[in-house]
């Protein structure tokens, strides 16, 4: 039996930061993974990251994997695929379906458990009908195989993983005929919701779905309204005409391989099914030497990840002596900030289940945004991000505490203020001096960053837009101008598209209106009306 | 179906272009792909029916946790074709139930 | 637990419901009134569930329908679904063909 110091299940973006860590003070270490390409579900990521620069934000997830594996790789870490993991012993013993050459035994010093998490399903007439998928199957299908899923989707779920899947399905060319979601309100980031809305989705909360329809494939789906029991209300049924159906109503950690060490187990007060018992820090479980780090010791973000298998990685050299206390120490320290800076805010896990009604500085929260995905014109005004000044600014529409940073950094001018906490929302300072360069709109991964030139001349006002979608239009080209709900309001020609590397793909499209529409105008798209 | 571009990943780069027979029909597809990524590019969306009720099934994780995408591949049932890499001159079957029994013989 | 395991207490009688024949465990194709049936019949952990009517022993070994048939049980018993164990977890986690199975390599 070969042995390792440690010995990492799962080479997503957990396991392969506790796997880089732990190899950068000198152990031994080897990932097991079931899947034929490393990186978890960081590749099918295509989206820019949130948080801060230490959290790699405004980089897109398929470059953060790319850099993690890099990094796994040139640390010497071995890292096995087609490997499933199908037994882990209390002894830090691992039984490995090695394929072709059999099953094999490996025993580590120690273990970190990465194996993330599953989706969540629902039942409904139809559901194991071709056609039903997971939310992340359909961003497999188009992200890594490069195939759409489907001509017409539907998308059930409007949190975040239900967003920003279905903005991707837009992007491949798919037709999204709605976001549904039995809750009230809308789950995910308000920003994520816009960037959909503007494109002309709707949404359709306390709605969930009665059936899937369809002989042999999914033809059609048919939602209905739900009461407060979420029972449907008669007569509200509505039918869509589609052929895929994404389901993106949440993520369970997958904790068997836990379970089956002996790892003790609890219940989370806000449900979701048992977690393991671990330390806050290390992700250090019952049984000393076995870890558990990312999703699978709780559901969170794609960077949280990455930090909590920093510091197991980095518990794993101090526990074998590789790493002497005070350095130890000094490295968990800076860790713990940086984690704690993403765990902030509304969406923070402290606060799953809970309803804000006001931001931390005391704006009420949007009752459009929550209710339909985008701002109406008159909250927008609300914010300290949007305001009315001469000449060409930046227009900030982000209007919830979530933990991001990046506009500020971007803006040479320091036009743009988020402050030390980064869940505050960005202030925009109307006496700095805006160059329009536009670095501001393209840093924002929540694509809420505008930039509004009030008086263009001749009575046209321009507004510069984030842009992420083929073809590109070109200089003169004419369309339509559309608000935030993704009505039209006026044709609109583009007088600018500035693309370049630093934008990392998108695109900045500057059209005009009339002036006395700047304050709604938010995207442009082809055609007449 | 295929993304021949997209805005953010740009054009695919595939593996070499190859062809395999799927229930008797001659399909083309790119080595290395999963084998469910060909067939949806080729509009097949059913990939077996299944043992108690005989009801068709497709792709529903694509990333071979739910195996419900499984079909006879190279006479073997029960492969996962969503992880399965795709090879010139495979033979991939419609699955009936769990064995290996492939359409025509269902229809014996 | 205790409410869980108390064999004495009564369920009332078995109403049939508008949803039971909607399978909840799609390897196995059991549905949710097989699976309300056997908590009447007096399967009341995921466990016994499991051992009785095989929803979770499929070759996706409960991964989708682990929570649905939790939730269903937790429903017919009245009790919160946090109040049910898991089933207990066992190697090989994921499917192992007895050909691998049975061929244990050494040194790797």
């Amino acid at each position: 039996m070969t042995r390792y110091d440690l010995i990492v299940i799962g080479a997503g973006p957990a396991g392969l930061s506790a796997a880089a860590e732990a190899a950068s003070h000198g152990l031994r270490v080897a990932v097991f993974d079931e899947n034929a390409r490393p990186g978890g579900q960081l590749f099918k990521q295509i989206h820019k990251f949130f948080g801060s620069k230490e959290h790699k934000a405004k980089i897109r997830g398929y470059d953060i994997g790319a850099e993690l594996l890099g990094e796994a790789e040139s640390l010497g870490v071995k890292v096995f695929l087609n490997a499933p993991v199908v037994g882990l012993y209390a002894g830090k013993e691992v039984a490995v379906n090695l394929g072709d050459e059999g099953m094999a035994r490996f025993k580590g010093d120690t273990v970190v458990v990465a194996t993330g998490a599953s989706e969540n399903m629902v039942t409904f007439d139809g559901w194991t009908l071709p056609g039903v998928m997971g939310a992340g199957a359909a961003q497999t299908m188009m992200n890594i195989n490069r195939v759409r899923p489907g001509d017409r989707v539907l998308m059930l779920g409007s949190g975040n993983v239900g967003l920003v899947v279905g903005f991707q399905l837009l992007q491949a060319g798919c037709e999204l005929v709605a976001v549904v979601d039995a809750a009230p309100r809308v789950g995910g980031y308000g920003v994520h919701a816009s960037k959909l809305a503007r494109c002309g989705v709707p949404f359709y909360l306390s709605h969930t779905i009665i059936r899937a329809e369809g002989g042999d494939r999914v033809t059609g789906v048919v939602v209905g309204r739900t009461d407060s029991r979420w029972n449907i209300v008669p007569g509200t049924e509505k039918r869509f005409d589609a052929d895929t159906i994404c389901i993106a109503v949440g993520l369970s950690p997958s904790t068997r391989l836990a379970q089956m060490a002996g790892c003790e187990m609890y219940d989370p007060a806000q449900g979701g099914g048992k977690l393991p018992v671990c330390d806050e820090l290390t992700g250090e479980t019952s049984i000393p030497g076995i870890y558990c780090s990312g999703d699978v010791s709780g559901i969170e973000e794609a960077s949280s990840a990455m930090i909590e298998g920093r510091m197991s990685g980095a518990a794993v050299a101090h526990r074998l002596g590789y790493m002497d206390g005070r350095e130890f120490e000094r490295r968990l320290e800076g860790l713990e900030r940086s984690l704690a800076s993403l765990r902030e805010g509304m969406f923070a896990p402290k606060n799953r289940g809970k309803t804000f009604e006001k931001t931390d500085e005391g704006f009420d929260i949007a009752a459009g945004l929550l209710g339909n995905g985008y701002l109406s014109d008159t909250e927008a005004l609300r914010y300290p991000g949007v305001k009315s000044l001469p000449g060409i600014h930046p227009v900030i529409e982000c209007t919830q505490n979530i933990p991001c940073n990046p506009c500020q950094d971007a803006c040479p001018k320091g036009c743009i203020a988020v402050g030390a906490n980064i869940v505050s929302l960005p202030v925009v300072n109307e006496s700095a001096k805006c160059i329009g360069c536009g670095q501001c709109v393209a840093s924002c991964s929540g694509q809420a960053v505008f930039l509004v030139n009030e008086d263009a001349g001749g009575g046209w006002a321009t507004i510069t837009a984030p842009y992420e979608f083929i073809p590109l239009p070109g200089k003169g080209e004419s369309g339509r101008a559309l608000d935030r709900a993704g009505n039209t309001i006026c044709e609109s020609e583009v007088v600018d598209v500035r693309v370049s590397p630093a934008f990392d793909h998108t695109c900045l499209l500057t059209f005009r209106v009339p002036k006395s529409e700047c304050g709604r105008a938010r995207f442009w798209k082809r055609g007449e009306r | 179906m295929r993304l021949a571009d997209h805005p953010i990943l740009g054009k695919p780069v595939h593996g070499k272009p190859v062809t395999f027979d799927f229930d008797g029909r001659q399909l083309s597809g790119f080595e290395g792909e999963p084998i469910a990524a060909a067939l949806r590019a080729a509009s097949v969306a059913i990939h077996r029916y299944t043992k108690k009720y005989h009801s068709p099934r497709g792709i529903f994780c694509a990333i071979g946790r739910c195996t419900d995408c499984v079909m006879v591949v190279n006479g073997r049932p029960n492969v996962r074709t969503c992880v399965t890499p795709l090879e010139d001159g495979m033979t991939v079957r419609t699955q009936y139930g769990a064995g290996a029994r492939s359409g025509e013989e269902e229809a014996k | 637990m205790d409410i869980v395991n108390d064999r004495s207490r009564s369920l009332g009688d078995f109403i049939t419901a508008s949803d039971d024949d909607r399978i909840i465990c799609r390897c196995e194709e059991i549905t949710k009134g097989e699976i309300r049936r056997a908590v009447h019949d007096g399967m009341f952990s995921m466990h016994e569930v499991r051992r009785f009517l095989r929803c979770g022993m499929g070759l996706c070994q409960g991964q989708t329908c682990g929570g649905l048939v939790r939730a269903v049980i937790a429903r017919e018993l009245g009790v919160p679904a946090s109040e049910l164990d898991d089933a207990t977890a066992r190697a090989p986690m994921r499917p192992v063909e007895m050909e691998t199975f049975g061929r244990e390599v050494a040194g790797v």
